[in-house]
């Protein structure tokens, strides 16, 4: 499309000729509005990407010249690196445990809460809490309650002569900490719901309950499907949750020793002094293709059901 | 909104923004803190103007004692001080960018690692100048691979096993000298009530120190040395061997050790619950100050008799001048005052939990632990740096500490280990 100074031929509709008014400065401002984001995607999320891609196929400390191995990095991850596999189960863990126990947990807190029982206001506030915590106060709260010898945890249950590891034995730590990480989940997950709750339009229960539907037909036929949108945007917080799963095995004792994290051992192999950047940059290739999995599933589900 | 790529841009960006954060803000609170230097203008001729002075000693002791310690080299210097682990993580980047005149670093081979990157610039002049105050061992841990210097030794910290003099004294404990020995000793302890050797393994580098000792007691020093170097293999026997004689103590040392912090396994040998704990002198950092006396220590006991207790592991902490040094001379002065006698009892007497490299210090303000130590290193005839500073950084902290734990997790399955080090060292080592 042009913009033009001509007076507009005698052809064309109106229509068209709104059209074509583009000054130079609505140009302008549509280019800017419209270029900055696109610079800054490609900049900081394509580029990044990208060259994350390039570099998983070359060998590079940060210093010397960078070397390309071809297939190298993914054939020792996969057979020669024993924390990969481990750190591909935790984060499937991970993410089932977020999607089955503490997404329901957090939307059943959501329900109780919405029915105005008494001291509500405290138990939202109380359930929501974790949330705002910094993951270094996490990590300490864990020391407190999980260390082995000092724990709170091990003195509550009157372990102390045999007292349980609950972050040193790698048969057990995983748990201790998805207790901690679902603790958060949970009131992050209520909120939502509780949002989605309160915009629910009570008609919509009144019609239900006059049809004759009990409160848990109510809540399964009539409510959860009026969530659908929490519902999609609750799904997708708990994905990336799972994904990008990092602070708090870091902060409790770096995601080793049972603890591992895709995440952890990108950090591990890029951050820290070792510099294997090329090494590191496939596992974070692998786990974009993971994340690529579901979030190609996602879209074909939301376009299919849109096309409908 | 869904971002496919979260975790490679948040990784990268992560590292891009602790480097900057990490550099930036100490380097701007320096700056500010710079202004009201007492000494400003002292120095004066060749060597004058302002030295940047890169420093790790985050922790507060150590820092406070730093800066008193600069406060009197006669130059205007400018301290940026970094929390210890974001310096060391960091440091290729720092390096790279614009580092300090001088920094703070670790000799062997994390110090030749980067003198040979060409990081670092050489100063064999200044040990030309200071070379007689130091030992051979030292002027070795200070050489590059080149054969030149980059590096100024400023304190170290021995490792042996540490006990409390009033736990041996009230159960008649004899000092071990051999394995043996060692071992009988810590049946007796088990068969007191205390649980023989502490141990904490959750930072994952702790255990090194055992492995370390071990390696060197049954194989020697040169074998430690060129095993790190990666020119051994990990299926050897001999490195079998030392795995075979850790499991023979395994059963005295405190279970659970990969969940618990060095310093939760130095609270148990203060609380007198564990007999005797293999560290660092920085041990003393948890003895409160009331029970200081009554720590002691000895060297790890002798296997192989050919080794004897011969070598002593001793981390070396000091300073490299960058090879980016906007005033070079100025910080071939400084480092040279810090080699000095002075500046290092000056130091001394800030941070006692370690001991002064330069043979000239005066040891008569030294408490009983520090006169000890600086016999042990003294009489050794090799000085090791610790598995982490004597092999590539890579080599230890992806594949070390997995290893290590998983060692203590699991201390039967020793052929697999080693077979699984040994597949990952080849990798590294050929990168």
């Amino acid at each position: 499309m042009t913009i033009t100074a001509r007076p507009p031929a005698p052809r064309t509709t109106p229509r068209r000729r709104r059209v074509i008014r583009f000054t130079p400065r609505d140009i302008a401002v549509i280019g800017l509005l419209l270029g900055i984001p696109v610079v800054l995607d490609v900049a900081l999320i394509w580029g990044p990407t990208l060259a994350s891609v390039a570099l998983s196929f070359t060998s590079w400390n940060g210093v010397t010249d960078i070397k390309p191995v071809g297939l190298d990095n993914y054939h020792n991850i996969v057979s020669n690196y024993p924390p990969f596999w481990p750190a591909v189960r935790h984060n499937l863990v991970w993410l089932l445990f977020l999607g089955v126990v503490a997404t329901p947990l957090g939307l059943f807190f959501a329900v109780l809460l919405d029915k105005q029982i008494r001291f509500s206001r405290f138990y939202q506030t109380a359930i929501y809490l974790p949330v705002v915590l910094s993951l270094a106060v996490i990590g300490f709260i864990a020391q407190l309650l999980y260390s082995r010898d000092y724990g709170a945890v091990n003195a509550a249950l009157g372990r102390t002569d045999n007292p349980i590891d609950w972050i040193g034995d790698p048969s057990i730590n995983l748990w201790s900490v998805l207790v901690l990480v679902g603790w958060r989940h949970v009131g992050y997950v209520m909120l939502l719901y509780l949002a989605g709750l309160k915009a629910v339009d009570p008609s919509l229960k009144e019609a239900a309950a006059i049809d004759g539907a009990n409160e848990a037909q109510t809540f399964f036929r009539v409510v959860f499907p009026a969530l659908r949108p929490v519902n999609i945007l609750i799904l997708v917080i708990t994905v990336i949750e799972a994904l990008r799963a990092f602070d708090v095995v870091y902060a409790i004792n770096r995601g080793r020793n049972g603890l591992e994290l895709l995440s952890v051992l990108i950090t591990d192999n890029i951050v820290g002094e070792a510099s294997r950047i090329g090494f590191g940059s496939a596992i974070a290739v692998i786990l974009l293709l993971i994340s690529l999995i579901f979030i190609v599933t996602y879209l074909l589900q939301v376009f299919r059901e849109d096309r409908a | 909104m869904i971002t496919p790529d979260h975790p490679t841009r948040r990784t990268i960006l992560r590292g891009a923004g602790l480097g900057a954060a990490a550099f930036a803000v100490p380097a701007l609170s320096a700056a500010l803190a710079g202004c009201d230097k007492p000494d400003e203008g002292g120095s004066g001729g060749s060597g004058g103007g302002t030295v940047t002075f890169g420093s790790n000693y985050s922790d507060e002791v150590p820092k406070k004692a730093i800066a008193e310690v600069l406060a009197k080299s006669g130059q205007d210097v400018k301290i940026n001080t970094v929390d210890h682990n974001t310096f060391q993580e960091n440091i290729t980047r720092y390096l790279q960018a614009t580092p300090d005149d001088v920094f703070t670093w670790f000799a062997g081979y994390r110090m030749q690692f980067f003198a040979a990157q060409g990081f670092a610039t050489d100063i064999s002049d200044v040990w030309t100048e200071i070379g007689a105050d130091f030992s051979d061992a030292m002027k070795a841990a200070s050489t590059g691979e080149d054969g030149k210097q980059y590096f100024v030794p400023f304190y170290y910290y021995p490792w042996a096993v540490f006990y409390r003099k009033s736990v041996f004294e009230s159960k008649g404990y004899q000092i071990p000298k051999t394995w043996d020995e060692y071992k009988a000793l810590a049946a007796k302890m088990k068969a007191d009530g205390l649980t023989p050797i502490a141990l904490g393994n959750k930072d994952g580098w702790p255990a090194m120190g055992t492995f370390d000792y071990i390696n060197m007691r049954l194989n020697g020093y040169d074998f430690h040395v060129s095993l790190m170097a990666g020119k051994e293999s990990w299926e050897d026997p001999k490195v079998k061997q030392v795995f075979s004689l850790w499991q023979e103590i395994l059963p005295y040392c405190q279970s659970g050790a990969n969940g618990r912090t060095w310093q939760e396994a130095a609270q148990s040998l203060v609380a007198k619950q564990t007999g005797m704990y293999v560290l660092g002198m920085f041990v003393g950092q948890q003895f409160p100050a009331s029970d200081a006396a009554d720590l002691d220590y000895f060297p790890f006991p002798q296997i192989a008799e050919e080794h004897g207790q011969d070598s002593v592991e001793a981390p070396i902490d000091g300073f490299m001048v960058s090879a980016k040094a906007k005033n070079v001379d100025g910080a071939k002065k400084l480092v040279k005052y810090l080699a000095s006698p002075e500046a290092q009892n000056l130091y001394a007497k800030g941070d006692p939990n370690n001991v002064a490299t330069n043979k000239r210090a005066d040891t008569s303000g030294y408490s009983a632990l520090q006169k000890k130590a600086a016999e042990l290193v003294g009489s050794a005839k090799h000085i090791s740096q610790f598995l982490d500073r004597d092999t590539r950084p890579d080599f230890a902290s992806t594949v070390m500490i997995p290893s290590l734990q998983s060692f203590l997790n699991n201390p039967k399955d020793v052929d697999g280990l080693v077979k699984q080090i040994e597949g990952q060292k080849k990798t590294i080592f050929t990168s």
